[in-house]
């Protein structure tokens, strides 16, 4: 099997073909122009991993609280993720960093605050 | 059932003109709008333009109403603090067969007794607007032409008259209008019923069919609508005076103008349209107005165009006003076909009805008026001085709101509580300009948003655009909101 | 009237007013004063709750948010003074400033030297003539960014997106997973002058389906947005009739452009360019009025902030310099956009720089396998090799003093692209 994979780390945009076998394991990459290309391209179609940034309503604070998941995660967690962040309640004060939600949906990444509110 | 005595139709600049006349009499005056706020129709969108007068026929309603009405407008406005301008305006001909026209023009002009006309040769028509198309061969100079924010002159009409105990109604379309056995009238609208002593018919784009329930003679409005752009506030205006082309049958053609807040305006197209709701703009019509605007003003450039709107003219049949008594329908008065010059006549028409109204119902003039209080100087315009005393007295001033029109919290907050109160962004915007400049609302929306529940109590996502389900937001993160069709 | 006096004074406390604070305050500049509208500091950032930035400058990717707060965070370390709720309403070309704020009134400080860091704003609907009605539901996406990031509420539940810049696909994600559905993303323009990697991330992570070369025709709706109607353009960029799809949907977001906020600028008398729509500067970043500066995305649109932050050190820098030395340089070397360039920063050099000096540009179309080539007559002073070159990416060149030497200004630099372009722009 073949995956066309549009390549994201620079503008060239480089249209990678990446050849998969009956395990879904990537055979080859080809048509990319650096390695860093072949290593996104792998990663793409083993499993694609995204960061999830979102804003979460704050109790005592004029405006919400943005987070982040720690690390990327699984894309497709990421309609679970959200869903899990629905349901958080939080209030300030709220450091930088913070965790608010830990292990967000078993991914072992954690959810936390990428602004302080006092 | 509500009751009153004077029921007026339409609250445009006519509607209001005559409110604020007959609130110094004394009667009950109620004015139903079917929009969500006063000018919906045709007193917001069209060219703000107080004519001169020599274009009407001679002896036509409208040669007297507007002659009249622009001689009103220097005091009117300085009264109640209405942004107007006598800048003068240009017709200008290109043709031996143009000369003509113009001609005829200042015939007109003399015979309706409009001061200071004159034909200029191309020279001098350059030499007083050297961005004039090169190719002009003469023009009639009109020294008495004026601008004015036609929106602006409809709010403080309808302040004035509120504040002299007129009560004014929105979101109320008259659906049927019947006589009682006393009468009296009943109006029926989608939400109320009303019945009044007097019924006027101020209802612009609606009034012929309004007047059709009232009188077997008939009457049919045209609805034309003209598109512009409005240009944003250039460092120098590429035109000090309003510049018209000749007239034709259609209208008086496109024209360029600046206003009286600076900008550039270009149209209106004229196009027959069957819906006189129906104010989109098209391309076609967009289109047609530069193109003819070329001819005027060769280095058109619509690069800093900031909108496009539309208006639609009631063009009676008939070709002039109607202004007075129904015919066989006692205590029924109406203003029909109130086109261009209708913002130029609005004052004179609302005094002369109101006349005739008191007169006819004999009723008495009230012994003391609430005087209109002294106009607030905008924020924009103060000197340093006056800038320190606002700040004094009301520390909101020094919150700008509106970054390109540099408007404060302060003015958006009495916007909101003026005798006829601002609800909606579209309302604040067109009482403080929040919004009006360059970046149209894209910084200010949200703040004048938050500004306008906080003083009003209404929800921030039951906030409007501009009344009825114009809603700015569609929910929270979490939550949509409900809504529910205005009722 | 009383007047105050600060030896700097930076309007504007998004990331270029900060950085540029940060440096003149690093380099001894104790008088200097912050003025930000908003009511805290961090500009447009304080919005941009995307990760994605600060890859170059900080060597790991932030948020908006993040990355503000370490300016924010240095600024306060250094006990720089930040006056946020303040809106400064004109400077004077002899550099006195008047602003505005609710708790201390109206003030006039003179300045020993301005910074200007006001940023940019988008285009508006006006901008376009796109005929229609003119309902509720039309919003520019930094506007609907305001309203889902810092104030919790949803624009709209059905969405088109006019324009793939980059705050368009990002708006086109955020939207959507909060809950919205993006019906499409328009562009007039047969690319996107979006990060290939928001094309993949926020389009087709949700396929939503990119129209390139399409545009907005007709809004429709009498009350809020009720359809639009996109057509295919051609090479002119004009609908081609019959190409029309009608989109029912209750918001059409704007990512139509960026335009330098620079009325306080022109009301300076500074002088502004037609390419950049930003001041006029010399290779210290000073404007044409003598001791203005600019810097960020109101000199130029970048499209990383940390290239406003690079910028927006070098203008403290030479605004603190300024401060300290009364000496001007005497002879100048203008810069011109050459063949495939468009916007140059800065647009004039002086004969013998002190400091490196970058040059920036944008392509003026997509170019592959190209050079980047700046050259005063016939000396070459820099050659620079690309697989690509796009409108999308700004181009920044950095000159060693030593290249100048030799340059007396009788002849101009003139920055170019050697290459056919293969798709016009």
């Amino acid at each position: 099997m073949e995956q066309i994979i549009t390549c994201i780390n620079c503008p060239v945009g480089c249209r990678m073909t990446v050849a998969l076998n009956d395990q879904g394991e990537v055979v080859s990459v080809s048509g990319n122009t650096c390695a860093r290309g072949e290593k996104y391209a792998r990663q793409e179609c083993t499993l694609p991993l995204r960061m999830i940034t979102a804003v979460i309503p704050c109790e005592n604070s004029e405006i919400p609280l943005s987070v982040k998941t720690a690390e990327p995660v699984p894309k497709h967690l990421i309609s679970a993720v959200m869903n899990q962040l629905k349901k958080v309640k939080v209030a300030a004060p709220v450091k930088l960093g913070q965790v608010i939600l830990p292990n967000v949906c078993e991914t072992g990444v954690d959810i936390i605050a990428t602004r302080p509110l006092s | 059932m509500q009751n009153t005595d004077i029921l007026i139709i339409g609250g445009g600049v006519v509607g209001c003109a005559l409110a604020r006349e007959l609130s110094r009499y004394t009667a009950a005056v109620d004015v139903l709008e079917r929009g969500w706020d006063l000018a919906e129709g045709a007193s917001k969108a069209n060219s703000g333009i107080v004519h001169a007068g020599y274009d009407a026929v001679p002896g036509s309603l409208k040669a007297k109403y507007n002659v009249e009405g622009a001689n009103l407008y220097p005091s009117l406005c300085a009264q109640l603090g209405v942004p107007y301008r006598q800048c003068g305006a240009l017709v200008v001909g290109f043709s031996e067969e143009d000369r003509t026209v113009l001609q005829e023009l200042l015939e007109r002009g003399i015979a309706n007794g409009v001061p200071g006309l004159r034909i200029i040769e191309r020279d001098e028509a350059l030499s007083l607007e050297p961005n004039l198309n090169p190719e002009v061969c003469c023009a009639l100079l009109v020294p008495t032409s004026g601008i004015v924010s036609p929106y602006e002159l409809t709010f403080a009409l309808a302040d004035d008259a509120a504040l002299n105990g007129v009560s004014f109604h929105f979101g109320a379309e008259v659906k049927s209008v019947a006589r009682n056995a006393d009468g009296s009238f009943l109006v029926k609208t989608d939400r109320e019923e009303w019945t009044c002593s007097v019924l006027v018919n101020c209802a612009g784009s609606s009034s012929a069919e309004l007047h059709n329930q009232l009188c077997p003679e008939k009457k049919k409005i045209i609805h034309r609508r003209g598109q512009y752009y409005l240009l944003d506030r250039p460092a120098r205006l590429p035109f000090e005076r309003t510049i018209f082309q000749c007239p034709s049958s259609m209208g008086k053609g496109v024209l360029v103008s600046p206003t009286v807040h600076g900008n550039v305006l270009l149209g209106p197209s004229a196009e027959d349209i069957a819906d006189p709701l129906d104010t989109e703009t098209t391309q076609t019509g967009l289109d047609f107005v530069l193109d003819r605007v070329r001819l005027t003003w060769p280095g058109v450039s619509v690069r800093t165009n900031i909108t496009n709107f539309s208006g639609i003219r009631a063009h009676e049949e008939g070709g002039d006003f109607i202004i007075g008594a129904v015919p066989g329908c006692p205590g029924a008065y109406e203003t029909v076909g109130i086109e261009s010059p209708g913002l130029s006549s609005a004052p004179a028409i609302g005094r002369a009805l109101s006349r005739i109204i008191a007169n006819d119902r004999s009723l008495a003039r009230k012994e003391r008026t609430v005087p209109f209080p002294v106009p607030a100087i905008p924020f924009r315009e103060m000197t340093p001085a006056q800038r320190e005393q606002a700040l004094k007295e009301n520390p909101l001033y020094g919150n700008i709101i509106c970054r390109c029109e540099v408007v404060t919290e302060a003015e958006i907050v009495a916007a909101a509580h003026r005798p006829v109160p601002a609800r909606s962004i579209d309302a604040v915007k067109r009482r403080t300009r929040a919004g009006m400049g360059r970046c149209q609302g894209g910084f200010c929306s949200p703040r004048v948003a938050a500004i306008l529940s906080r003083e009003t109590g209404i929800p921030l996502l039951e906030i409007t655009k501009n009344g009825g389900d114009s809603y700015l937001l569609t929910g929270t993160l979490t939550e949509k909101a409900e809504r529910r069709k205005h009722s | 009237m009383n007047r105050e006096h600060v030896d700097i004074l930076i309007i504007g406390a998004g990331p270029a007013g900060l950085a540029a604070a940060i440096a003149a305050r690093e380099d001894g500049i104790e008088s200097l004063l912050v003025l930000e509208r908003e009511a805290s500091p961090g500009g447009i950032l304080r919005q941009c709750i995307h990760n994605g930035f600060g890859l170059h400058r900080f060597k790991e990717e932030l948020t908006g948010p993040e990355y503000a707060q370490r300016d924010i965070d240095r600024a306060l370390e250094l006990g720089i003074p930040i006056e946020c709720g303040t809106t400064v309403l004109s400077v004077s070309p002899d550099r006195v400033v008047t602003c505005v704020s609710q708790a201390r009134g109206l003030r006039f400080i003179e300045a020993g030297a301005v910074i200007l860091a006001m940023g940019c704003r988008e285009r508006p609907r006006g901008a376009l003539c796109t005929p229609g009605t003119r309902c509720a539901g039309i919003y520019s996406a930094g506007t609907a960014q305001r309203f889902v990031n810092l104030e919790g509420f949803m624009p709209g539940q059905k969405v088109v997106i006019l324009g793939s810049g980059d705050i368009g696909l990002i708006m086109a994600r955020r939207m959507t997973l909060q809950g919205a559905k993006v019906l499409a993303c328009v562009e007039i323009m047969p690319f996107s002058s979006g990060l290939n990697r928001n094309i993949v991330q926020c389009l087709n992570d949700y396929d939503i389906p990119l129209y390139l070369s399409h545009t907005v025709t007709n809004i429709s709706g009498r009350e809020r947005l009720e359809s639009v109607t996109v057509a295919a353009v051609d090479e002119h960029r004009r609908p081609i009739p019959g190409t029309e799809m009608v989109f029912e949907c209750d918001t059409l977001l704007l990512s139509v452009g960026l335009i330098p906020e620079n009325e306080l600028s022109e009301g300076a008398g500074v002088r502004i360019s037609p390419a950049t729509s930003g001041a006029v500067v010399t290779d210290t970043f000073e404007t044409s009025v003598p001791g203005i500066f600019a810097c960020g995305n109101v000199l130029h649109v970048h499209d990383l902030v940390d290239f406003v932050s690079d910028e927006s050190f070098r203008a403290g820098h030479a605004a603190a310099a300024f401060i300290r030395s009364s000496a001007a340089p005497s002879a100048w070397i203008d810069v011109m956009d050459g063949n495939g360039v468009r916007g140059t920063v800065p647009q004039k050099i002086q004969t013998n720089p002190a400091q490196p000096v970058q040059i920036m540009f944008r392509p003026s179309a997509v170019f592959r396998n190209a050079s980047a080539v700046i050259s005063c007559g016939k000396k070459e002073l820099l050659r620079r090799k690309a697989m690509i070159f796009t409108p999308g990416e700004m181009v920044a060149c950095t000159l060693k003093p030593e290249a100048f030497e030799g340059l007396d200004g009788s002849e101009p630099i003139r920055v170019a692209i050697e290459e056919k372009p293969q798709e016009q722009r």
